[in-house]
Order: C-alpha cells, then structure tokens, then sequence
C-alpha cells in the first residue's frame, strides 16, 4: 500500500475519532430577561438511551412551569447539550456559564462527567444539581458546596436490594460474584457492595472489572462458571446491564442473578424473558401515588410511552429548581444553596416529601426494590417490575438507608 | 484445571471471532476491489440489525436473518451506484470523509426512526441455553452463528477462488487496466462485491442482535474493530482477515482470563506489535495498483 493512503487512511481514523469525541453542538438562542438552565446530559454512548429520557422529562416541567407563568415571572430556559464524556463535558458547563448566560448547571447521568462538571461549577460559584449520577464518591469525598445530588446514591441502591436478599436467604453464607463497570461509578458501587458482604456474612467469590465499551460477555460468563458461586451480581451500568442481562439468559447459567443498579430503558432493552432477579429503581411509572399517575398520564400522552426514572428525574429536579427559585427570590446560587440546605421540602411524586440534607446535600428520598414480573403478568411491555414496599419501611425515617456521618467523608 | 478454563476461554474466542469476520471480511473487501476504506460499513451492521428486530417481529427470527441481509443488499447496490463509484479513482481522505458523514447521517437517521432507546429483542426460547462439550461450555446460540459463518465464508471463497466471477474479481484487484483491456466493465463486479460486503454486516447485525443491545451507536462501535481486524490481517488477504478476527477473538478472551480489565485494549495492543514488526499486516498481499 502506498504511504499515501496509508497516511489517509490513519487520519481518517484520527478524524473519526475525533469528530467523536467534540459532537455536535447545540444551537443556542439567548434571551436577556429569562432564567437559563445549562442542562448536559449523555445523549450518545452506553448512558445515551437514559439522557434521551431526561431530555424530555426537563423538557416537560421546563413547558409547564413557563405555562403557569414561569419562575417569579420570568420565563425559564433550559439547554439541553451532550454531555458525551467528563472532558468535553467540563468545556461545554464553562461555556454554558460563560457564554450562553446560564445561572444554573445540572443534569448527568455519568458518576465520571457530573465530577468534572462540579468542579467547572465550584470554581465559578454556581449551583450544580447532579440529577442522575449515583456514585457515593460525589456525595462523599468530592462533596462541596454547590453541588446538590438527587439520585440515591449507590450505598443505598445496595441497602434496597441487600434488604430484598436477606429477606430472601439469599445473604449469609452465600458466595458473589460480581461485574463491575470500569469507572468511578463501578468502583464506587463494588466498595458499597463489598461492605455489605461483609455485615452481613457473605462471601464475595470473585470480580470482574468490565470497560463500557464492552459488548460480549462470554468470556466473563465463562469464568462465573468456573468459579461456580451462589449468586451472581451486577454492579454495571448503562447498556453494559442490557447486554450482560441479554447473555447471561442466552447462556442460560444456572446461578441467580441480581444487580445493584439498574435503570429502566435499560431493562425494558433487555428483551422478553431475558431479566430475572432482585434489582433496585429509584422510581417506577407503575408507583401508586396519584401524583406520579398524573405525571405519567401527561408524559405518556405526549411521547406516547411511559417516562423512564431519567424523564421523573429530571422532571422533579426542574420543578424543585423552580420552587426553590420561587420561596428563595432568587436565581442566585449562594441563596439557593442556602436555601437547600435549611431543609426545604419538595414533592417528588412519592409517597414522602423529599429534603436535602444540610451537610453532605444528598436528597434524601424512598428507594424501591423489585423483582422481574412472569410474562404472564405484565399488561404490557412496560410493565416488567413487580415493585418490593418502599425502603425505608413506612414508620422508619428516611435517611435509615443513607450512609451516616460516620460512614461518609463528605466535609462541607 | 486452570489450563481447561484457558482453553475454554480460547475456543470461544474463535466463536467471537468468527463474529467479527463477518464484519471484517466486507470491509477488507470494499478495500481490496475499489480501494475505498468504507467507514459506513457499521451504519449497514446497525441497519442489519435494526431491520432484522422489524422483520423478526412479524415473521419470525429465521425469515429475519435472511431478509434483513437481503434488504441491506439492495441498499448497498444504491450506496455503491450513487455514491462509493465516484470515489474508486479519487483522493483517498474523499472516500474516507464521505464514508465516515454517511455513517453519522445512518447513526442519526436510526435515532430520529426508532429513538435513542435500544430496542428490546430476544431470541427464540428453543436457541436459549449451552451445551457441554467435553469440558467446555458453548452456548447454543453461538454455535448456530459460527456455522452460519463457515457456511458464508466458505461460500464466499469459493466464489472468488473458483468461480469465472471471482477469477474478474482477483483480475480486477491487481490489474483493472488488464482486465479493461479485455474488454470486461469491472463495474457490475464492483457492485456484487459492495453488495455481498454489507450484507454480510448486516447478518453479522441480525445474528447479534438477539445476545447484544440494539442501539444507534452499535455501528461506530464494531467498525473500530473491523477496521482494526483487517489491519491486523493485512489489507486486501482474504486468509489474513480470517486469521486476525480469530486472533483477536482468541487474545481478547485470554486477556479477560487474567486482566479482565484489559480485555477491550488487548486489540488494539495487538494491533500495535503486528504493525511494529509487519507493517502491511499478518498476510497483507503487495496490491500493485495500490504501491
């Protein structure tokens, strides 16, 4: 081959990755007297099918808030961008704040991004909401002032389902082997889940550290068989649960399974018959609480399918900005965070009202177990997930399940 | 014991890379015939794929993964008439950059269709499960997809080693001149081959579709791959390309056995010492009208 072409052939393949890497921008319109949101998300990649719901969840409370007047009467402005991955990410928040106006940041789904994002956010004293992103270290180490998480992070994804298992028998005594995603978040959730082996009298039999990008699972399946454990458990995230859940029923291993994250598009992706096991979700479209009915009516008459736990998510996230904004008077950050932090309610479509709390800015919230509906069961495709009782149980306070002072770092 | 579980984990690398073959072995062609590096060959796997979840839901799996390659045929007759033959002759980064903002236009036009969510799919509950061999574990699914692909890789060499159309074919890659001055139009070759390479990728699609999530990325995705399985291989050698997937298959599971971590860079990594001490790859073929 010519050096020529060889030499093309090399910087396409740096141009393919690169045109990657950048994305596309979004087209932004400025506007003087409204309230701008930098809203960044994953709309491409393993996490992309999540931010797809979250964009139209924010997009939904963005319409209704401005269709009942706005925030103290003015309009609120969300921009939704790609987040796509942590660097490009903390260029577009800078940007975001910047250049487009943006008083506010939040979005996320990625542990990774939303870190970089609150450090672009700290630096610039703004407020950051990380909606989705779950792992403990963002709420612990890395905690800091302006930055509020609202998904339960991954300590209480495990103490969800860890309550549904012991229930079951299937804790003490038993062997794991698990699969943890290869980033921050998957490191951060094989601590949680190594901590409550530990309590509780299991065993951990084996790990598998697994990149993102990974399709087949094969050889990771192989070696669950050679190691022959009680039960196996995912602590992946994204598609990497869609393909994993997809060949474990393809190879048809006879040990059970069970995860401690998972979220919904990725389930509903994982086929008929495909998912078993005890799973966690921070939210689900079939919850009995007439206001989440109300939410999903409205979404599902508007996109003609049922909101994902991104689209509820982000939706309350927006209205708890607003509300905050409204009792506050003001857009400014430090009254906002302040604001927060004094313990301000919000109805997040659950049966309790949710807070932050003051130190570490976790949202304390009910977290929901379930388990994987027969066939035969579910009224329609959506309908995979047979809700457990919320955790904490009805008498016991909320932050029970949430790590304690003790156990957290986070120093405000 | 430990030297079974190796084992184990090297058949079923050559399992998987049977898999990229399928892939791989169309791009090297397209590569070899009309020297067109084609960086839209994943967007015809994720087409394979999505058009074999439609078909499937209506008629079943098996007439699936038989009409969705065939769909993807015809498309390929209009992606080589309309737009790949105005670039056999042209600068190389040409083809590269057509073919590489068709791929993102296909990823796009699959999201604005079916949406960012992967669509859900299974395979047949009669195709579920593994059998034991010996000592080895294979799931059932996979053995019917690796002898799918010998079957079509067979084919496929047959008709290009032992066919009048194959003897054009070989004639055209070394020499198109000669072949002109014999008065055969290469073109009507120069489709069947485009076509026979993206319907391959769009088996390879509707053959995995069933055991990986169907999602609009999926084509970015294994065109890295392919394109670094015919590199490995050695642009335009049809034993090279068959030898690097199953390479690639075989690395990628040792790795995993002792670094799990590593198993995605292991290609690249291989990728990396091939090119160091072989340059045109473990089989490349000196293509003159490419010296």
């Amino acid at each position: 081959m010519s050096d020529l072409l060889r030499r093309s052939v090399l910087k396409g393949g740096a141009a393919l990755a690169g045109a990657y890497a950048i994305g596309m921008p979004a087209i932004v319109r400025a506007q003087s007297d409204t309230i701008k949101v930098g809203h960044l998300t994953p709309m491409t990649g393993f996490l992309g099918a999540l931010g797809e719901y979250a964009v139209m969840g924010i997009a939904m409370a963005a319409e209704e808030i401005n269709a009942a007047g706005g925030v103290m009467g003015r309009r609120l402005e969300v921009m939704s961008e790609d987040s796509i991955n942590p660097a490009t990410a903390s260029t577009k928040a800078q940007r975001m704040l910047d250049r487009d106006g943006a008083l506010v940041l939040m979005g996320e789904i990625s542990s990774a991004s939303a870190l970089a994002i609150s450090q672009v956010a700290a630096r610039n004293k703004k407020l950051f909401l990380a909606t989705g992103p779950r792992s403990d270290t963002l709420r612990g180490e890395s905690c800091n002032r302006y930055l509020f998480c609202i998904d339960i992070p991954n300590t209480v994804m495990v103490n969800a389902v860890g309550s549904a298992l012991m229930r079951d028998g299937m804790v003490e005594g038993k062997s794991f082997y698990t699969l943890t995603a290869d980033y921050v978040f998957g490191h951060d959730l094989l601590r949680a889940a190594k901590a409550f082996f530990d309590a509780h009298g299991a065993k951990l039999a084996g790990d598998e550290l697994v990149a993102t990008d990974v399709t087949d699972f094969s050889p990771y399946l192989l070696k669950i068989r050679q190691a022959r454990p009680d039960v196996v458990c995912s602590n992946l995230a994204g598609n990497q649960v869609t393909n994993l859940v997809k060949q474990y029923a393809e190879f048809g291993l006879p040990y059970p399974i069970v995860g401690f994250n998972l979220n919904t598009a990725d389930a509903w992706a994982a086929g008929e018959g495909n998912l078993s096991g005890t799973w966690p979700t921070v939210w689900y479209h079939t919850l009995d609480v007439p206001a989440s009915k109300a939410f999903v009516d409205a979404f599902q008459k508007k996109h003609g399918k049922p909101p994902e736990n991104h689209a509820w998510i982000e939706y309350v996230s927006l209205k708890m900005l607003a509300q905050a904004m409204n009792e506050a008077k003001s857009t400014d950050s430090e009254a906002l965070a302040d604001h927060f932090e004094k313990g301000a309610e919000f109805d997040i479509l659950k049966g309790r009202p949710a807070y932050f709390r003051a130190w570490d800015h976790q949202l304390v919230q009910e977290a929901y177990p379930f388990t994987v509906k027969a066939a035969a069961e579910m009224k329609d495709k959506w309908d995979l997930m047979a809700l457990g009782p919320a955790v904490p149980a009805a008498g016991e306070p909320l932050e029970t399940i949430y790590p304690t002072k003790e156990q957290n770092p986070c120093k405000l | 014991m430990q030297l079974v579980f190796l084992l184990e984990q090297v058949v079923n690398g050559l399992v998987l890379g049977g898999y990229y073959l399928l892939i791989a072995l169309g791009l090297s062609l397209i590569f070899s015939v009309g020297g067109v590096v084609n960086l839209a060959h994943g967007a015809f796997y994720a087409l394979g794929a999505y058009a074999s979840v439609e078909i499937a839901r209506r008629l079943g799996f098996g007439a699936a993964v038989i009409l969705s390659p065939a769909a993807v045929g015809i498309l390929g007759i209009l992606f080589e008439r309309f737009i790949l033959r105005r670039f056999y002759a042209a600068d190389p980064i040409l083809s590269l950059l057509v073919t590489f903002g068709l791929a993102m236009v296909a990823e796009q036009l699959i999201r604005m269709v079916w949406g960012s969510a992967p669509l859900p799919v299974s395979m047949p509950a009669s195709l579920k499960g593994s059998v034991l061999v010996g000592d080895f574990l294979f799931s059932r699914y996979r053995l019917l997809l690796l002898a799918i692909v010998a079957l079509v890789v067979g084919g496929l060499w047959f008709a290009i080693q032992r066919t009048s159309f194959g003897r054009v074919v070989r004639a055209g890659i070394q020499r198109p001149d000669m072949v002109a001055a014999l008065g055969i139009r290469l073109q009507p070759y120069m489709t069947a081959i485009v076509v026979l390479g993206v319907a391959m990728a769009a088996l390879a699609g509707a053959l995995f579709a069933p055991i990986a999530s169907v999602h609009p990325a999926m084509g970015a995705e294994i065109v890295t791959v392919a394109f670094v399985v015919v590199v490995i291989g050695g642009l335009g050698s049809f034993w090279g390309v068959v030898l690097a997937a199953m390479l690639v298959g075989v690395v990628r599971g040792i790795t995993i056995h002792f670094l799990p971590a590593a198993g995605e860079a292991s290609m690249y990594v291989l990728m990396f010492l091939v090119l160091m001490f072989r340059p045109r790859g473990l089989l490349g073929e000196r293509i003159e009208k490419f010296e």
